[in-house]
């Protein structure tokens, strides 16, 4: 099989409009830098998440999707995230179940003032995810850039 | 068999002829012995087709969807194991209780037709001949009825429904990718699985959506078979009774039991022991919360 020389991973966040997307303008706004391979999804509670959602980025050529949203407790929507976190949890699960490194799927809380946490967790999770190497398991063929 | 069945017509002529009931929902006689099919019988003159044999494993709970937009009572034949699914329909509003009357039935185990093919039943034993759902029968209490039946039941300490589970996840991550692959290929979405499921009842289903790029019959595409099954299991997480219809009428013999108990397990584990349909007006576990739910990142901690 053909390496791509150049190869970095595509990751897809996430990130609930209150929190955690002020949380990433607050990395910026203070200089806190992530790497570039991170794509913000901005969506209005973490519990706007539809499983198809992540399978779909998956689908479409992401090698790891991260959620993020407020603290549990501190949802604008009160509960949005605690139903989120058990979504997840069982999504993910499933996931690894059917062999998918669970490297390749997260779930972060990260508040409006947490601008470092933000940028470390992202930095953190770029490298996990690089360290896994390119999606094969759940790509379709169809989405991806030709190799040469 | 024989007896059961002439009890359940008895009973079922009676209420007809006392106007208590506008139709029964059972199964009718097939070709063969080992093909009866849900029916509805309008009159008594239809029901001399009703049958209750050996082969009567269809759950026909999911039929009262239907049935509920229709005038007047509707009796029902529900096993056991059916009961858990009336009682899930019951509680997510998709039947209207008061329009069905519950004639429970008893079950002494059902065969499955594709293991009974061309063998003599009276070599070996029945269990071997049983459907795999009857192999981790839940037991023969109802948990819903208006009227019971009584008859044989299943005498058969049931297996272990996690067991297969528990193997698969002992595997390494590429085992368990390449056991699913190899399963999951043999789909050709004919769909019959969330057809078939009572817990697949939205009048609206995702599958249908031309635009949720898991709409196609025939799946030009690894990717999608996968995002079907994991979509199809997780739509019914949680709500799921594990009555075995899926994998039972799935023509590739693919066994999607393994992901929805695999979701029952960790619902299980995770959240607290929880049956689906055990009875009605029941919280779901995924409509529900506690503050100190486990994070993700504890639940996947451990194996790699
Ligand atoms: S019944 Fe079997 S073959 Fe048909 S869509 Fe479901 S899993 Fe695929
Ligand atoms: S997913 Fe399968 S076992 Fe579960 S309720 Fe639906 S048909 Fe029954
Ligand atoms: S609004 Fe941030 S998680 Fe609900």
């Amino acid at each position: 099989m053909q390496v791509r020389q150049d190869w970095k991973p595509k990751i897809v966040a996430f990130c609930c409009n209150w929190c955690s997307y002020a949380g990433a303008d607050l990395a910026g706004s203070s200089r806190r830098s992530y790497p570039a391979d991170v794509k913000i999804i901005r969506v209005p509670c973490s519990c706007r998440v539809n499983p198809l959602f992540i399978l779909r980025a998956f689908q479409r050529g992401a090698d790891g999707v991260i959620i993020c949203g407020c603290h549990p407790g501190d949802c604008h929507y009160t509960s949005g995230n605690y139903y989120a976190r058990r979504r997840m949890t069982l999504l993910f699960k499933m996931l690894e179940y059917l062999g998918i490194e669970k490297g390749r799927t997260r779930v972060e809380w990260v508040s409006a003032a947490e601008g470092a946490k933000f940028s470390s967790v992202m930095n953190d999770f770029v490298q996990t995810v690089t360290a896994l190497g390119e999606n094969v398991k759940l790509e379709d063929l169809r989405c991806k850039e030709p190799l040469n | 068999m024989q007896g059961t069945a002439q009890l359940i017509l008895e009973r079922a002529r009676e209420l007809m002829q006392s106007g208590q009931i506008q139709r029964v929902l059972g199964w009718e006689k097939g070709e063969f012995e080992h093909d009866p099919t849900p029916a509805f019988f309008e009159s008594e003159e239809e029901l001399q087709n009703f049958c209750y044999n050996d082969y009567c494993g269809a759950n026909l709970s999911k039929y009262l969807i239907a049935a509920s937009k229709l005038e007047g009572k509707t009796l029902v034949c529900i096993k056991p194991c059916d009961s858990y699914s009336l009682n899930q329909l019951i509680t997510e509003h998709r039947v209207n209780r008061e329009k069905v009357f519950v004639l429970a039935v008893p079950c002494p185990g059902m065969l499955d037709p594709v293991k009974t093919e061309g063998k003599d039943l009276s070599q070996g034993e029945r269990k071997d001949y049983l459907l795999d759902k009857c192999l981790c029968c839940k037991g023969a209490e109802h948990k819903i009825a208006d009227e019971t039946i009584e008859g044989p039941s299943l005498d058969l300490a049931p297996e272990d429904r996690f067991a297969q589970v528990r193997e698969l996840e002992a595997l390494s991550p590429q085992e368990r990718f390449d056991f699913w692959r190899g399963e999951l290929s043999r789909c050709i979405r004919c769909n019959a699985c969330r057809n078939v499921c009572p817990a697949c009842s939205c009048v609206k289903c995702v599958f249908d959506n031309p635009n949720s790029g898991v709409s196609s019959k025939a799946s030009a595409d690894d990717f999608e078979e996968n995002m079907f099954h994991i979509i199809r299991a997780f739509h019914v997480a949680g709500r799921c009774t594990d009555c075995g219809e899926c994998s039972r009428v799935c023509p590739q013999r693919i066994p999607l039991h393994l992901l929805n108990r695999k979701f029952i397990a960790d619902i299980d584990e995770l959240y607290g022991e929880y049956q689906a349909g055990e009875e009605a007006e029941q919280r779901s576990p995924l409509v529900n919360y506690q503050t100190t739910d486990k994070e993700p990142s504890d639940a996947l901690k451990g194996r790699g």
